[in-house]
């Protein structure tokens, strides 16, 4: 090869390059998720044996929520992310900016009795752009250790600043502290929404919080509310139930959780628009839907499958041999009086709640 | 021949030629110049004067519903603003929901007019779904009963607004202000006023920083400068270790000392000063914030500093006191104002990244510690209201550059020095 056809190669490949967008190898596929156990449960439960059964080569990547990340990429034209586990309010409002593809026709795998699966999935699990995961459990939790008597037994506790003395760890943001705050007030779960669609409601729930706002600590990333209860930064908190139930069971601390009312919230695999995997992208989230892989993931980490199906399948956690079940958030015991995290209510009426809260928090 | 005609002799051209000749070469000479740092001006612009603009731009620049309810638009345009509009909107509502659903635009029509009223979007999904069974009219009625925010001029006085493609709607709420019924500008709700205070609070929280760097820099960067060579390296490293370490680990580290139950309050605890359970909150407040930033941006101003006075020479001090100035009137007459070089370039510094600090306030600020940088990443992250969060940092900009000119008047640019 002469120099000149040499400078000719470099020249051609570099503006290849410039030109081509990077090059996917066939077969692969990209899905993100939220880290920590969760990533690590979907992984093993699902990923993995996706791998095994088709041969597509999985890159997993985390993020923190939301949808900043996924809109800059579809904006600039550069999608990298195929498939999402997103929570549904913001699956909802991605949906909306046109940030998603739509999975309405996706041939989804039906239960073993064979009811298809739009029905086997419980309400609200299914969606223009979105197929539901998991039910995560925002609940009140407490260190068993920081109450000498009485133990706190209903969430209203968690306002009683008398009788259970200590720091409160709150999640900063409107949505499920203001929920819980309405449970605690007396509110019936199938009325929260409703309440809180009202000036007065508002004002009800933000009065409430004012009562112990002084004994409030905030966090933001769930792995910091078990670990307030277990610095006694803290003696109550509002966490993630999945959080809880590592702490209690792996670091075995002494946390109690108040099931007496809990805000559910759904998770859904989502495809992103342009996803340059997009064959692979829907088979894995038909493959990650079936009422086994769903109940695969709850023997990893306790989040409720959202297939009706799929919770009968629930069986033992496969390293500890605990039976998961019971730490289900959707375990009967625990449904007594719930709201369901609605993405439409938020999409509506988060834009002035979330300022609201801005502004009572910088008060 | 006039004596005009003096200036043509060839001993003056001769005389000239030269001279042009100069400026000709002058000239070659700065394009080339200019020729070599072409790429460095072309990565300025590309990487920081672009994007700047782009976000100056993105702050004003709205035109989704201008593209998308054209019709509307054009039917509202002599509508009073305080009674229902006339058929003719509805049925253009009507028609541009219609083709904007067709489009897949409807749900971002609906999210954009939801940051202005509360609802709408939920109003606009409802007549983009049903607009085909409205036929072909009367659409008023039918259009009300579908949803009744239709009824109220306070939704359509948002479609109008956010009708124009250049809008001051974004620097309007960056400044906690609204649009009253008449269109006249007034202050928000008290309870919906963030940003004014938070502006407030974040040039506040940043002179406390800023003096306060000042004011530990100063005698550490003054031993650096004037201890014997091998102390002033062993302290020069204790103040470089810190800025080589990572900004969240310094961050953290301070919440291990700073926490109810941390390395701070069990000491105060265990000498007595507090009780156990008046354990004292010294993180997770505006005052951990400050804590954290000082450690965080000490090095900054104690460099700077350090610089200036290492150049100081010891003749100085040496001939003022000579002169009869006792050491305190030598130092604070003579010493200090030659450093003043560096405490306006360190002051200036520290100032600047205090005002944009983000991710220590982030960690550490609980409520009363979040500064305006906190405000604007929420809306990039969480809300996707770029347009608000492009307001706000032009603000930060625009207030930042004013102090800037405020500063250099009042102490003189050319006063400065980094090294």
């Amino acid at each position: 090869m002469t120099k000149r056809n040499r400078h000719g190669v470099w020249i051609a490949g570099l503006l290849a390059m410039l030109a081509a967008p990077p090059a996917v190898a066939e077969g692969n596929l990209t899905v993100v998720g939220w880290g920590g156990a969760y990533s690590e449960a979907q992984l093993k439960a699902q990923i993995e044996p996706f791998e095994a059964e088709t041969g597509v080569d999985v890159t997993t990547e985390s993020y923190s929520g939301g949808v900043a990340e996924l809109k800059a990429q579809v904006e600039s034209g550069a999608v990298t992310w195929d498939v999402i586990d997103m929570e549904l309010s913001d699956a909802v409002r991605a949906c909306d900016d046109g940030l998603l593809e739509p999975v309405g026709g996706l041939a989804l795998v039906p239960a073993a009795d064979g009811t298809p699966a739009a029905e086997d999935y419980l309400p609200g699990g299914l969606f223009e752009c979105g197929v539901g995961t998991s039910y995560v459990s925002a609940i009140i939790a407490y260190n068993a250790s920081a109450f000498a008597g009485d133990k706190p037994t209903q969430v209203a506790d968690f306002f009683d600043l008398e009788r259970f003395p200590g720091k409160r760890a709150l999640y900063r943001n409107p949505s499920r502290t203001l929920e819980l705050t309405l449970l605690a007030d007396g509110v019936p779960g199938d009325k929260v929404y409703e309440v809180l669609a009202t000036k007065e409601g508002q004002d009800r729930a933000f009065a409430k919080l004012d009562s112990i706002r002084s004994s409030i600590v905030w966090w933001e990333a769930g792995a910091q509310a078990p670990q307030l209860l277990a610095d006694k930064e803290a003696t109550m908190a509002i966490a993630w139930n999945g959080r809880i139930f590592n702490a209690q069971v792996k670091e075995k601390q002494p946390f109690e959780i108040l099931w007496d009312a809990q805000v559910l919230e759904l998770s859904a695999w989502v495809i992103a628009k342009d996803a340059p995997n997009r064959q692979a992208a829907e088979d894995f989230v038909v493959f990650a839907s079936s009422p086994a892989s769903l109940a695969r993931v709850a023997t990893y980490i306790p989040y409720g499958p959202s297939r009706r199906s799929a919770s009968a399948l629930v069986g033992k956690n496969p390293d500890t041999g605990i039976e998961m079940a019971p730490y289900l958030p959707t375990a009967p015991d625990h449904l007594a009086n719930v709201v369901q995290l609605d993405p439409e209510f938020w999409a509506t009426h988060g834009d002035v709640l979330n300022e609201r809260f801005a502004a009572w928090l910088a008060q | 021949m006039g004596t005009d005609s003096g200036k043509e002799t060839p001993a003056r051209r001769s005389r000239r030629r030269p001279k042009r000749r100069l400026a000709t070469a002058k000239l070659r000479r700065r394009m080339t110049a200019l020729l070599l740092v072409a790429p460095l001006l072309l990565f300025l612009g590309v990487m920081f004067l672009y994007p700047i603009a782009l976000l100056l731009w993105r702050s004003v620049h709205d035109p989704l519903i201008a593209d998308t309810m054209p019709r509307t638009i054009e039917a509202l345009r002599d509508w009073d603003g305080r009674s229902l509009p006339g058929e003719s909107a509805f049925a253009a509502l009507v028609a541009d929901l219609a083709a904007a659903r067709a489009d897949k635009m409807a749900t971002k029509i609906g999210s954009r007019l939801n940051i202005e009223v509360a609802g709408l979007r939920r109003s606009v999904d409802r007549v983009a779904r049903q607009a085909e069974t409205l036929g072909h009219g009367p659409y008023r009625n039918a259009v009300v009963a579908l949803d009744e925010r239709w009824g109220e001029p306070e939704s359509w006085r948002a479609v109008q607004r956010l009708g124009w493609r250049v809008t001051p709607l974004n620097y309007l709420a960056a400044a906690d202000l609204q649009l009253d019924a008449e269109g006249r500008i007034v202050p928000k709700p008290a309870d919906r006023r963030i940003y004014l205070a938070l502006f407030g609070r974040t040039l506040w929280m940043s002179a406390l920083v800023t003096a306060a760097c000042l004011a530990i820099a100063y005698p550490l960067a003054y031993f650096l400068a004037n201890l014997p060579e091998r102390l002033s390296n062993i302290l020069r490293i204790v103040v470089l270790v810190p800025l080589w370490t990572s900004l969240l680990v310094r961050t953290a580290a301070w919440i291990v000392l700073l926490q109810t139950q941390g390395v701070l309050n069990d000491l105060l605890v265990w000498s007595g000063v507090t009780s156990d359970a008046g354990r004292i909150k010294l993180i997770f407040n505006a005052f951990g914030t400050v804590v954290a930033m000082i450690h965080i941006l000490l090095p900054f101003m104690v460099l700077t500093l350090y610089s200036v006075m290492k150049a100081i020479p010891d003749n100085y001090m040496r001939a003022a006191q000579s002169l009869g100035a006792g050491r305190i009137v030598a130092f604070w007459r003579v010493y200090v104002p030659s450093t003043r070089p560096g405490i306006n370039a360190g002051c200036l510094l520290v100032f600047i990244l205090a005002t944009g600090y983000y991710i220590t306030p982030a960690l550490v600020g609980g409520d009363s510690g979040q500064m305006i940088s906190n405000m604007i990443a929420y809306h990039m992250r969480e809300t996707l209201n770029w347009g608000l969060a492009a307001a706000l940092a032009t603000m930060l900009l625009a207030a930042i550059v004013i102090l800037f000119q405020v500063y250099s008047r009042f102490v003189g640019l050319d006063r400065f020095r980094l090294g």
